[in-house]
């Protein structure tokens, strides 16, 4: 009983040696640090009782494949003709579904089209923009114009879904931002698909792909509701006599599709470039200035420390007199 | 204030002298920032970072405003106006770049800030102040970046806005109310971005006077140093202008080339590309993860994850704002005579654990969710807590500390590398 009676008083000896807000803090703290305990152990014991089943994402997701383009690195520019390439395979493989409503056909003068080349396009444009019939004020279409936006093809999201198996295709403008590794995860998804392995049928086969979608490794539950766009080579015809593979034709609609995401990557480059060249010189310059302004502050300050130079040549030549290597 | 030995202010001309007579701001500016302000001559290059936070909320202010001339905060346009000023308006994507990495390079300036602080016992007395105000203007700081997240009105912008303003319904009965008013509605929606864009344009100018509230309270003991000893003599200081104006200079330049390399070559390594997407209220992004700034305060959120008297969530909230309120009790838990991390042996090692801590809680508020790193952030946070609450009060109490040197101008006799080593512990090698 004595001793029970002794713990207030050792109690308060504690409080008093730590001070009130540390026993209180000290209070808090093992609180937390308690609670965060049991919720680890209830946690480990959950883990080992009933582990987590592997899914089949872990395990057959993959990696975007390695993509070198022209833009890469400080130094890197657009290349106009892959963009041009690109361009040719967005109109004639991806517009039937997918707009990019942040983009202009004017905007297509930056890839080397002449104002009536730009015109042309536009004017020619398989899908028609909306408008309003001017004598009856009923919603119609009209050809599209240089200031217009890329449009889509469907008059709405729901448009959309019922001609697309209940899948709505996104607008591309943004794609190359809009997922990790951009262009890269483009080219993969584009040159991705494939029959689903045995092996992923072996180990999961309730993830049989169902149908209407496709298995496709590089997004992001392996089954892609968009069919493979691009199939059979030469199935463009490029104005420039680059042999149209699949590969090359998923690489340039990338390569347009970070233009259409970053219009303006070469001039962020190329200012960038002169920035970092005046801030490095006005860098040096100012270290320079640093340096002479304290080297005065520095013999100022130890005038007979051990760093003067008067008095390292003395040790020196003390160190050399009595023979110790310096 | 400051120094008996503080060089006093003489206006050079006539017109000097009339300005002078009527409104003394060139001397407030000469006995602040100029030759007027002696300050400890062995600062090292931790105490570049006070300047460096300053011109960083510059930055932000400057790119901010003209952003705000093209933004327009409406749950229909704002994102389509951002894209018009990264595509149409005259520079407007160099704004906008450097505004988004601003942000993050003002966090990155302020933790090296604030961990020089807690290395060096910048919070102790007399400085117990300046520490909570720094605090106050880290407290600001964060709301200001939460909300400005929000503007874009992208996908993680807007779930970003569902999850932080979800943890005041954590707290029973108000908390539900509260976070409806604070929304303007249920659910994060046009009065929700109206009043966060009034608030981020708000919040940095409060950030500004809180910081000449920091500035002017520090002025009052003057800085500290690394060896924690006080300025004793005139021997001790240098003046503010040249000498720190020059160190300060340089190397905000070489801190500002870092910035700008990120701005111009890597301007969304810091973003999520979620964040491209606009806002679906429909779509729940598959991993939802804040800032990278925000990462370690977000795995202390998730690590509670069993009701224990009180709900998981609610423990999680309450442990999320405590870790950052105990800063502000850190003068009275740490209470150790010597300030300098260099002259105490067993808080050195620990406040090295504390960095790898940190670190290690950011990197799993950056990762899902998986068991593994809800394992991970439970011991962190632990420990986190352990270190400010259980481990530094005790550790002031017990540890054995390596003797000061006698005075500042002392300690620089030993040359510039070894300022920080005890009198007659190490002797310059050469």
């Amino acid at each position: 009983m004595g001793y029970l009676l002794a713990i207030p008083a050792v109690v308060l000896g504690f409080i008093k040696r730590l001070g009130w807000v540390a026993s209180i803090g000290m209070l808090v703290g093992v609180g937390f640090a308690g609670v965060l305990t049991i919720s680890l152990l209830v946690n480990l014991v959950g883990y080992f009782q009933a582990p987590p089943e592997p899914t089949a994402e872990e395990g057959f997701h993959r990696h975007p494949k390695e993509l070198a383009l022209k833009t890469d690195g400080p130094f890197g520019q657009f290349d106009r003709q892959q963009l041009q390439r690109g361009f040719q395979v967005y109109k004639e493989v991806c517009a039937g579904c997918h707009s990019l409503n942040l983009v202009s056909f004017r905007d297509l003068h930056q890839l080397g089209y002449n104002e009536a080349e730009v015109k042309a396009i536009a004017n020619q444009w398989a899908i028609e923009v909306p408008s309003v019939n001017p004598e009856t004020g009923e919603a119609a279409t009209r050809k599209a114009i240089p200031s217009d936006k890329f449009p889509s093809p469907y008059a709405n999201e729901t448009a959309a879904r019922a001609a697309n198996n209940n899948a709505l295709p996104p607008d591309l403008s943004l794609m190359a931002k809009a997922r990790h590794d951009g262009p890269a995860y483009i080219y993969s998804l584009l040159t991705g698909y494939q029959a689903q392995p045995a092996k992923l049928l072996a180990e999961f086969p309730a993830t049989k792909t169902p149908e209407g979608l496709h298995y496709n490794p590089y997004f992001a539950n392996l089954n892609i509701a968009m069919p493979p766009p691009l199939t059979a080579d030469g199935q463009v015809t490029y104005a420039d006599q680059t042999p149209a593979t699949v590969d090359q034709m998923a690489k340039d609609v990338s390569a347009f599709l970070l233009w259409t995401a970053e219009p303006n990557l070469q001039s962020r480059h190329k200012s960038g470039l002169a920035v970092l060249a005046f801030l490095i010189i006005a860098t040096v310059l100012g270290y320079l200035s640093y340096r002479n302004i304290w080297a005065e502050a520095k013999r100022k300050v130890a005038p007979k420390g051990a760093l003067d130079p008067e008095n390292k040549v003395k040790r020196t030549r003390a160190s050399k007199k009595a023979g110790i290597a310096g | 204030m400051s120094f008996a030995w503080a060089k006093p202010y003489e206006p050079k001309t006539e017109l000097g002298r009339w300005i002078d007579d009527r409104l003394p701001l060139p001397r407030m500016v000469f006995n602040a920032v100029g030759g007027g302000y002696p300050v400890p001559r062995n600062l090292n290059y931790g105490w570049n970072f006070g300047v460096l936070s300053g011109i960083f909320l510059t930055i932000q202010i400057v790119t901010g405003i003209v952003l705000a001339m093209w933004y327009f905060a409406s749950a229909d346009g704002a994102f389509n106006s951002i894209e018009h000023i990264m595509r149409d308006v005259n520079a407007g994507w160099m704004m906008r770049y450097a505004h988004a990495n601003g942000a993050s390079f003002f966090f990155i300036v302020v933790y090296i800030h604030i961990f020089r602080g807690l290395y060096y016992g910048s919070y102790k007395a007399p400085r117990e102040m300046v520490w909570m105000l720094g605090l106050v203007i880290y407290l600001l700081m964060m709301a200001t970046a939460f909300m400005g997240y929000v503007l874009p009105w992208g996908q993680m912008s807007y779930w970003g806005a569902q999850v932080i303003t979800g943890f005041f319904s954590a707290f029973p009965v108000v908390g539900e109310p509260i976070r409806v008013w604070l929304l303007g509605g249920f659910a994060p929606d046009q009065a929700a971005l109206t009043r966060f864009f009034s608030l981020h344009y708000l919040l940095p100018f409060v950030i500004a006077g809180v910081v000449i509230l920091h500035i002017w309270s520090l002025h009052i003991p003057g800085s500290s140093n690394p060896t924690g000893v006080e300025v004793k003599t005139e021997k001790d200081t240098l003046p503010f202008h040249p000498f720190y104006t020059a160190k300060d200079g340089w190397f905000a330049g070489a801190f500002l080339t870092i910035y700008a390399a990120v701005v111009f070559f890597g301007p969304n390594a810091l973003g999520h590309p979620d964040n491209y997407i606009p806002a679906n209220p429909l779509a729940t992004p598959a991993h939802i993860v804040p800032e990278w700034y925000f990462w370690p305060f977000y795995a202390i959120l998730r690590a509670f994850t069993v009701d224990f008297i009180l709900p998981a969530k609610l423990w999680g909230v309450l442990a999320m704002f405590a870790s950052i309120l105990l800063l502000f009790f850190l003068p009275w838990l740490d209470k150790s005579p010597v300030r300098s991390g260099s002259y105490r042996p067993m808080f050195r090692i620990f406040f090295i654990i504390l960095l790898v801590d940190v670190a290690i809680l950011g990197w799993c508020g950056g990762s899902p969710a998986t068991p593994f790193f809800v394992a991970l952030s439970q011991i962190a946070a632990a420990y986190y807590f352990a270190h400010f609450l259980i481990i530094l009060p005790l550790v002031s109490k017990f540890e054995t500390t390596l003797p000061l040197p006698n005075s500042i101008s002392e300690s620089v006799l030993h040359g510039e590398r070894a300022e920080a080593a005890p009198v007659g512990q190490s002797a310059p090698a050469n």
